[in-house]
């Protein structure tokens, strides 16, 4: 017998230990996801993929599915709010997307498109965050830095390096490198590193590779994010 | 004396590695007594730790960065840091910092030229009932005032060690004001463990259960529940069933004892006084669910009170309450090992504590798994308050019926209050639930009170209006503060304390907690320099459904409660700062507050003006 949660009505079937996100993900239903990468442990950090299960708000990517429960996702208040949490991320960063490398391939970028963000609503922080060239083939530029913890999760567990890791707390985080000298350079990162390849954001870019794809011809100028993220993994 | 050298601490590093056993979950501790040593921890010294302890460099860099009493740069030799609660606040604080820095020629928050000293604000430390208070050395400073302080400057300027400065600097009260059945009558070291060892663990429980004992530590769960699912997740994991509390001890239990609620500080007298109650308590629990090991996580604040609990568990191994054979019974063995937190009042929700206990950063863990299934390096764990554990200890000597006896049906027993800000008589006040805010108003003497800032800044703010409301869970739930503000306060002052207590504290995992605590600040500061608009309360509102409705943990989504709820009962206090209002003449205020009221579910009279 197949278990099946529905989601916004519809019928959606799950194994044990899959969460909402899973169960989704397998049955081609977005539900808007910036930390969470299917190829990693899920982490529940950015709350982009709250639903809301029996009337509470709950983060999909780690909540496991359970026989029965009735998700809302798609709702004008959860669009809403996930736009909210989106333009916080703006402003807490220094995002200036028509100077990015990362733009039409940003994840951060592509779900603002879609959650129909006009401005960043709230006032910019400007930041102080340090960029790192000192590695010859990939850039750190930590205005770009969302804290998805995808590439400490992606060099701890599928490189198993630690090159990465956060540091201090609250709006004072930090993304940290493996190095005393706290350079990307002296850190055993390479360039073919899964960690270089899932940041979300522009905050990892490969040297050398810059405006390989012109503006205008990247994933997210001809699709959506919803269409890119159900359509069968590549993300 | 200059800042010591690199070998130097290199050496003492050697020499605390070794006393730790060179063991990761230790890497707090570890990092704590580095920060002493060496008053920061270098680059270096985190290199070699890591290498020391087998671990990635970065995470060595993540705790030490994580807790507000460590320091990857140099602070002063002397650090002092002054308690930045709101009723320290009222008593002072701000203008003795001040004084403390001229006269010492520092900045707040930087270090003096020579590196002798640094001064900065921390979170309350716990002692609001005897401050202005501050920590130097994180030793404990009570009731400042300007003669203590040119004493202290002279000590700093002098450098006398801070172990050679005068006792009274750092005297400490109880200041018990009444007592009820958990601060009355004494418990006789292990009257209680002898009661279960004679009861049996199952009858104890049974007696828990009937006691409807709820945590102490601010969200009322019923201890008994805790306490069974515990001991039932390894029956379930192993598919049968352990008899008794044989079965093997896995299982842990942990006393949290952060108490980083501003405003709170019962749990420190229990510990002061009571710590024999408490440990048998936890040992209590420890035969009920089937658990070996014991944590009791101790906040930074109150290190000062370390040499003597761990004395007390001393005594306690050595007339057979701790260790193995309790009490001559050759299966039940159990100690408790003391943790020092180092200043992260995220630390206190029971997950992040138990990463903290694990050496990690203080991350509130995705649940479920729950700490009763998945607690401590992946065991079933209870964690539980102070004062529940103190409760437990009774019940199981005298009782489930005796305590259920006490308090209101659905809240039993007694609750320690810790009274603290307009009042002639702070302190620790012991009350059967169901008591009215106005009965405690009397007996301490509150002077014209106007608000009641009820379980701290993530609690309730009870207007004067309300002070027919009890104390219990059925109406209002506290972790223990209890913050008087008279009339002659501004609310607004404490909303905005209480606003920078969360943005401070917020462990930035979560981006609305992360983002919205910081935006949430910077709209109060905005108001109070004059510069608010009616945009701004609308604002707030917005962010106070998204940390409330958004958040990973408990801090982000009562981090609006102080701004929503005095939104909701005092809007003078925020529109008195508006710059705008004057030429809004068509401002509609209960119009405007219809957001606050759908968020906080409320539309009683005092939701309307
Ligand atoms: C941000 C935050 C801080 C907390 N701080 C404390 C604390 O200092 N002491 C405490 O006992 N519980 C604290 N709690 C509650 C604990 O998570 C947990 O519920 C409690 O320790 C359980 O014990 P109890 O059932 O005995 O109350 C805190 C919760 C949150 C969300
Ligand atoms: S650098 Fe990129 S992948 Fe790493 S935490 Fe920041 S946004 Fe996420
Ligand atoms: S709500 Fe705040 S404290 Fe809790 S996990 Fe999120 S950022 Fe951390
Ligand atoms: S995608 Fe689930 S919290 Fe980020």
């Amino acid at each position: 017998m197949n278990k099946t949660i529905t989601i916004d009505g519809l019928s959606v079937p799950f194994q044990e230990g899959q969460t909402i996100m899973d169960a989704a993900l397998a049955a081609g239903v977005y539900i808007p996801r910036l930390c969470h990468n299917p190829e990693f442990k899920p982490h529940g950090s950015c709350k982009l993929c709250t639903v809301k299960v029996n009337g509470r708000n709950v983060a999909s990517c780690t909540m496991p599915a359970v026989e029965g429960q009735q998700v809302l996702n798609d709702t004008d208040e959860l669009n809403a709010d996930r736009l909210a949490l989106t333009q916080m991320l703006f402003v807490e960063g220094n995002h200036l997307c028509p100077a990015c490398e990362k733009s039409g391939n940003c994840q951060l970028q592509a779900v603002a498109y879609y959650l129909g963000m006009m401005s960043p609503h709230y006032n910019h922080f400007y930041p102080q965050r340090e960029v790192d060239a000192s590695h010859p083939d990939v850039i750190l530029d930590r205005n770009r830095c969302i804290y998805c913890e995808l590439c400490v999760r992606a060099s701890r567990d599928a490189d198993g390096k630690n090159v990465f890791g956060l540091s201090g707390r609250g709006i004072q985080s930090s993304l940290v490198v493996n190095s005393a000298s706290g350079r990307l350079g002296d850190t055993s990162l390479a360039a073919t590193d899964k960690a270089v390849q899932v940041c979300p954001t522009g905050a990892i870019l490969q040297k050398g590779k810059g405006f390989t794809v012109p503006i205008g011809r990247r994933v997210f100028d001809h699709h959506t994010i919803k269409e890119i993220q159900t359509g069968g993994g590549h993300d | 004396m200059d800042q010591p050298e690199l070998s130097d601490c290199a050496q003492q590093l050697t020499q605390i590695l070794t006393r730790h056993g060179r063991d990761a979950s230790r890497l707090l501790q570890i990092l704590r007594d580095v920060q002493d040593a060496c008053h920061v921890i270098s680059a270096q010294a985190i290199d070699l730790i890591a290498v020391h302890l087998a671990v990635p460099r970065v995470n060595v860099e993540g705790v030490a960065g994580f807790y507000s009493f460590l320091s990857t740069r140099p602070v002063g030799e002397y650090q002092v840091l002054f308690s930045g609660n709101i009723t320290d606040q009222m008593l002072g604080q701000d203008e003795l910092m001040q004084y403390l820095c001229n006269k010492l020629w520092v900045e707040p928050g930087k270090v003096s030229e020579d590196g002798l000293v640094s001064i900065a604000g921390t979170s309350c430390t716990g002692m609001c009932d005897q401050g202005p208070a501050a920590l130097v050395n994180g030793w404990v400073l009570t009731n400042l005032d300007r003669n203590r302080l040119d004493l202290i400057g002279e000590l700093i300027r002098s450098r006398k060690p801070v172990a050679e400065w005068p006792p009274m600097l750092f005297e400490t009260a109880d200041n018990i004001r009444r007592a009820d059945m958990l601060l009355g009558d004494a418990l006789a070291p292990g009257a209680a463990i002898g009661a279960v060892l004679a009861r049996g663990a199952r009858e104890t429980l049974a007696e828990m259960d009937k006691s409807n004992l709820r945590g102490r530590g601010g969200a009322g769960f019923k201890t008994a529940s805790k306490w069974s699912f515990c001991h039932a997740a390894i029956v379930e994991e192993e598919g049968h069933v352990i008899c008794d509390v044989g079965g093997p001890p896995e299982r842990v239990i942990v006393c949290n004892a952060d108490e980083g609620e501003p405003g709170t500080f019962k749990d420190r007298v229990l510990l002061n006084s009571y710590a024999d109650l408490v440990f048998e308590g936890m040992t209590v629990g420890a035969r009920v669910v089937g658990a070996s090991k014991g944590f009791l996580y101790l906040r930074g604040e109150y290190r000062y009170l370390l040499n003597r609990l761990e004395g007390v568990l001393k005594r306690r191994r050595e007339a057979g309450l701790l260790g193995n054979a309790i009490l001559g019974q050759a299966d039940f063995s159990f100690d408790i090992e003391i943790h020092l937190g180092a200043g992260a009042y995220i630390c206190g929700e029971e997950s992040a504590l138990i990463e903290s206990l694990e050496g990690k950063r203080g991350r509130p863990r995705n649940r479920p798994p729950f700490p009763v299934t998945h607690g401590y390096q992946g065991r079933p764990t209870v964690v539980d308050n102070v004062e529940t554990f103190a409760c437990a200890a009774k019940i199981a000597e005298k009782g489930g019926a005796w305590f259920a006896a006490m308090g209101t049906a659905q809240s039993t027993g007694t609750k320690l209050l810790s009274v603290s800000g307009d009042v002639a008589s702070p302190g620790i006040y012991e009350y059967p639930f169901g008591v009215t805010v106005r009965q405690v108003l009397a007996d301490c003497g509150a002077e014209d009170p106007y608000a009641v800032q009820i379980s701290g800044p993530s609690g309730t703010c009870v207007s004067w209006k309300e002070f027919d409301r009890c104390i219990a869970f059925e109406d209002i739930p506290t972790a223990g503060a209890f913050m008087v503000f008279s009339r002659k306060r501004d609310v607004f002052d404490a909303v905005r304390n209480f606003t920078h207590f969360f943005a401070h504290e917020s462990c930035g995992f979560c981006t609305p907690c992360r983002v919205g605590t910081a935006l949430q600040q910077k709209i109060i500061d905005k108001i109070h320099g004059g510069h608010g608009t009616l945009s701004d309360l609308e604002e707030l509102k917005r962010l106070g459904h998204l940390l409330k409705t958004m958040s990973h943990c408990g801090l982000g989504s009562s981090a609006a409660n102080p701004v929503l709820d005095v939104l909701a009962k005092f809007p003078d206090a925020f529109e008195h700062k508006l710059a705008g209002l004057a030429f809004e003449p068509a401002f509609d205020l209960d119009g405007a507050l219809e957001t606050a009221r759908k968020i906080t579910g409320r539309d009683d009279e005092w939701a309307h003006l």
